[in-house]
């Protein structure tokens, strides 16, 4: 917690809802969250399936509003955005790393790199040559994601993400199509990248392995913070 | 196999269609549309056709042979007595048209006609009155054709109702017909009962054997081998969208096809329950198909028997019948046309192995090699169509070329579009184009169909319009140089004509009789003119080509002028000595003749009445002062108590021409513009076809910062820019159409080539049009993009909840 007191806070959530309509009924998937996290810290959300973590990672990053309660983002209270505004969020303020990577395979590993970062204006050449070397993506720039391996998409997911300097990066089980030891060389990096852009880290994930190498660790169950 | 295994992987099959009701309506809409088109020309062509063999067996043409006038022409009564009392069992009969009617007077003697005739039969039933037949004041005609003329028909005739006549025609006796016709002591042709007859006949005389299809079906043959053309350009537009969504369903399929495997199907049973599936499909849509046909046909038959009857003579009727050749050519092509359009993904599926990926991929994703074959077969084909065009013969070889012309631009397209987005991916300018054009060439392959579907609909559109305003064009000036005189005259007898012209003499600039006979050209019906020596011909007449002092040549009778089929026909080119009743002549000009399928030669007129002495003069061309040609023509009927068909004038002539010019092209136009409804549909399927794929390629689009609005805008954009280069690819090869139209077909199918001009406003409307047909098809599956709840993109990224 003593970082807490050192870091500006970042994001608040405060008694977040959110309830999907379903066949059998409503279906309550976030039931009162609430939750800080501050500039620089790194958080791990873990649960059983179905408790909401993943929901809750798309409340953050703005994909989906929540029926009840309210969620500031960088001093921005999303339940209040316009559709517009969201989206010069996810731009500018919010970086996604998602377990099936979504790189855009029309574009190759150089474009898909500097992607999010030339949509956020932020576009840094050396910093993404900085990324790409660290992550060991130097010789396969001009592949497209087809060509590469499930463990070298995800560092050009994780690339992605951080060349566009996202003030928060949410990571959906960024390991979780991995084996394990590409699972732990890729998260060692983005720990290490996120620690050294400045950036907070909210991860989802199933491995307490993982979740220990974080600074907090929230649990999920059926909804609710566990105690 | 067991039945219940068939009954339950049948089930899981078919249980797909109840899931995606809407691409089952796509498929259904897609083929019944594709099958509408088809089987609505077909439906016009087999009325057509029906109508033509009433005709001809009407009175034996299509059995019973018949004796002709070497030199064409009429024969005299005098030769029908000399037969028959030679022995020969023959039966008079003429024909021609009433002019004040308009109706098709067939004139007999039913007593000595051969029972083969249809009418034969008919004849002694006339209301029980054969005596009033024989008097000429009673007839027959259809049941429909009585009710039309509703009392209004010929003069002093009661008409009689009998089955199996072609619509607008009247059987009346001999001696009754001549005397409406006009034709006193002659006939047309003499019928020849079978059997046993005499050798020799008299050598101005031949004998013709039966024509079993009838001379209108020969003569309209070119005009219903075109209509069959457009109808398959249609059917073919139409089968894209079948493609499309067969590919799809496949698709989809895939875990299920793979599951079924597993369970223990074969790859063959399999196959079959899907071919089983579609042959259903295809037999639901089909019959959809014949009967929405049936409507296009109904809607277009007007036009089309009034192009018939303005081009060829040909009588077709207004409304209608229910055939089953039709019917059953309808459901064939149908179920031929799923088949082709399904037989890419029987084939994958046959060879799919039973562990194959059981993700749906995009099923159209061509590689670079499968696009590289197609492009080479697109060269092939384009080199075949060339050597075809240049090199071919006959109407089969134009058409072929024709259709390897289209195909082949067809497959080159996506060759083309991704080299086009190429360059513009070069020229990008931020990282939102990097990404539209990267985006577009991935949809390629998705949209490539829908694309070649709307290249074919445009190019046609062009093409077509671009030889029917050339025509057009080209066919007003024609008819301004060949109807020079200012009004057009027909006298019902020598007497009359002789009257008319003496009144006419002082009155007008010039009377010019207008004389011809029926006469076997190059061994073809066709007929000759015979012209006075007058400036009205040597400054007007439309000559294509002419050797100098061509009129003097023909006033002096040693040169005659050949209509611009005959000469492309029979090979003919000037100087050519052409074989002439009585006597061969040196050709000395030819002359454009639109609008006439047959041959026609034109010489002197003191030449012509020496050919043909007995022939009448009744026709004339009277010029005058255009500004007083009304109140002559006023005079002329008030002096004469003339008909209103007696005295036409230019204007009028001109008008008719024209309208009857206006509707043979109402057909194609109708049929255009269906193609490119059919092309925004097939386009419409597309889209949402790519729509299902496109969630996981935009879905991290969006999580990176774009509104779905911009998204969807940018894929509407996308859409339009793809149309547009079509359209723009559809320019050159539709005036290759054209061209080919114009050059080729044309001169195969009627004899005549026409200058080719283009007319670029007309573009501009049609690309608009295009465009808008696009934009109305890519309406809704940007709609439902735009509107895409947050929860169906996020399913993209959640792998759980």
């Amino acid at each position: 917690m003593g970082k807490l007191h050192l870091s500006v806070m970042l994001l608040s959530l405060t008694n977040v809802k959110k309830t999907y309509a379903t066949s059998e009924g409503p279906l309550v998937v976030l039931d009162g969250v609430t939750l800080d996290l501050g500039s620089g810290q790194s958080m791990a959300l873990t649960g059983e399936s179905g408790s909401g973590k993943s929901t809750l990672l798309h409340l953050v990053a703005g994909l989906d509003r929540p029926d009840a309660g309210e969620i500031v983002l960088a001093g921005k209270s999303l339940a209040t955005l316009p559709d517009r505004e969201l989206a010069a969020l996810r731009r500018g303020t919010v970086g996604l790393v998602f377990q099936q990577f979504n790189l855009i395979p029309s574009l190759d590993v150089r474009a898909n790199l500097s992607f999010q970062a030339r949509l956020a204006a932020r576009h840094d050449p050396d910093w993404c040559a900085h990324l790409a070397d660290a992550l060991g993506l130097t010789a396969l720039l001009d592949r497209y994601p087809e060509q590469v391996s499930g463990g070298q998409q995800q560092r050009v997911a994780i690339g992605r993400t951080l060349a566009a300097r996202p003030r928060l990066v949410l990571a959906d089980e960024p390991t979780g199509n991995l084996d394990e030891a590409t699972a732990d060389s890729v998260l060692g990096l983005m720990l290490q990248l996120v620690s050294a852009s400045g950036a907070a880290l909210m991860m989802v994930t199933h491995s307490p392995r993982l979740a220990g190498r974080l600074d907090r660790r929230l649990h999920l169950t059926g909804g609710k913070v566990a105690p | 196999m067991n039945r219940a295994v068939i009954r339950s992987g049948m089930g899981a099959l078919l249980s797909h269609w109840v899931r995606h009701p809407m691409q089952l309506l796509t498929l259904l809409v897609g083929l019944a549309l594709a099958t509408a088109l088809w089987s609505g020309v077909q439906a016009i062509n087999a009325e057509a056709r029906a109508a033509y063999a009433r005709a001809a067996a009407a009175v034996g043409e299509d059995t019973l042979a018949r004796i002709v006038a070497v030199a064409g022409g009429p024969i005299g009564d005098s030769d029908y007595v000399a037969l028959r009392r030679a022995g020969w069992l023959v039966s008079p009969l003429v024909e021609g048209r009433h002019r004040a009617s308009g109706l098709r007077v067939i004139g007999i003697d039913p007593l000595t006609l051969p029972p083969q005739a249809a009418v034969s039969g008919a004849v002694p039933v006339v209301g029980g009155d054969i005596a009033g037949f024989l008097g000429g004041t009673r007839g027959l005609a259809d049941a429909e054709t009585i009710a039309a003329l509703g009392g209004d028909g010929l003069p002093g005739v009661r008409l009689a109702p009998a089955d199996g006549l072609p619509p607008m025609t009247v059987i009346l006796d001999v001696g009754a017909a001549q005397r409406l016709l006009a034709a006193p002591g002659q006939l047309d042709a003499l019928i020849l009962a079978p059997g046993p007859h005499p050798n020799a006949l008299p050598q101005h005389l031949a004998l013709r054997a039966a024509a079993r299809d009838g001379s209108l079906a020969r003569l309209t043959e070119s005009f219903h081998l075109n209509l069959t053309a457009f109808g398959f350009l249609a059917f073919a537009v139409g089968l894209f969208i079948v493609h499309s969504a067969i590919g799809l369903a496949f698709e989809q399929r895939r875990p299920v096809f793979r599951t079924l495997r597993a369970l223990g199907l074969s790859a063959g049973t399999l196959t079959g329950l899907l071919v089983a599936e579609l042959l259903v499909l295809a037999i639901i849509a089909g019959l959809l198909g014949v009967a929405l046909g049936y409507l296009v046909a109904a809607a277009l038959l007007p036009d089309v028997g009034a192009t018939l009857s303005g081009l060829y003579g040909a009588t077709v009727p207004g409304t209608l019948s229910i055939r089953a050749e039709w019917w059953a050519t309808g459901l064939v092509i149908a179920v031929l046309g799923t088949l082709a359009a399904a037989g890419q993904s029987l084939w994958r599926l046959w060879h799919l192995p039973v562990l194959a990926p059981a993700q749906a991929r995009a099923w159209a994703l061509a590689s670079t090699r499968t696009r590289r074959l197609q492009f080479g077969a697109a060269v092939a084909l384009l080199a075949a169509s060339a050597g075809l065009v240049a090199f071919g013969h006959g109407l089969w070889a134009a058409f072929g070329g024709l259709g390897a012309l289209l195909l082949g631009a067809a497959l080159a397209l996506p060759s083309i579009m991704d080299a086009v987005v190429r360059v513009a991916q070069r020229a990008r300018s931020g990282v939102l184009w990097e990404w539209f054009w990267a985006d577009t060439r991935q949809q390629l392959p998705g949209l490539s169909l829908a694309l070649m579907a709307l290249l074919l609909a445009m190019a046609a559109n062009i093409g077509v319009g671009t030889m029917v305003t050339s025509f057009r064009t080209t066919f007003v000036g024609w008819l301004d140089q060949r109807l020079a005189s200012e009004l057009y005259l027909t006298a019902a007898s020598a007497d009359e004509a002789a009257r008319l012209t003496l009144w006419l003499r002082p009155r007008t600039d010039a009377i010019l009789p207008i004389v011809s006979a029926e006469a076997d050209l190059i061994g073809q019906p066709g007929s000759i003119y015979g012209v006075a020596d007058h400036a009205t011909y040597r400054d007007h007449w439309p000559l294509l080509q002419s050797v100098d002092g061509v009129w003097d040549r023909v006033a002096d009778g040693t040169g005659v002028l050949v209509n611009e089929q005959m000469a492309r026909r029979g090979g003919l080119g000037l100087g050519v000595e052409v074989a002439l009743p009585h006597g061969a002549l040196p050709i000395v000009g030819v002359y454009s003749d639109y609008g006439n399928p047959s041959p026609q030669a034109l010489i002197g007129l003191v030449a012509f009445q020496r050919r043909f002495p007995d022939t009448e003069v009744l026709r004339f061309g009277l010029r005058i002062a255009p500004d007083r040609a009304a109140g002559l023509a006023a005079d002329l009927r008030q002096t004469f108590d003339l008909p209103e068909t007696a005295l036409v004038d230019q204007a009028g002539i001109k008008a008719f021409s024209l309208r009857v010019f206006d509707r043979t092209f109402t057909v194609t136009a109708a049929l255009n513009v269906l193609t490119l409804g059919v092309a925004g549909l097939a386009m419409f399927a597309s889209l949402l076809t790519l729509a299902t794929f496109r969630q996981p390629q935009l879905a991290p689009v969006w999580a990176m910062g774009l509104t779905l609005r911009h998204i969807a805008l940018l894929d509407f954009c996308r859409t339009l820019v793809l149309a547009t280069v079509a359209c723009l690819a559809a320019l050159p090869l539709g005036l290759a159409l054209a061209w080919v139209l114009l050059a080729v077909v044309n001169v195969e199918a009627f004899g005549w080539r026409l200058p080719m001009q283009v007319f670029p406003l007309d573009w501009l409307g049609l690309f608009g049009a295009a465009l808008l047909a696009i934009g109305l098809a890519a309406l809704i599956p940007t709609l439902k993009l735009a509107r895409r709840a947050p929860v169906d993109l996020l399913r993209v990224f959640a792998h759980e909840r």
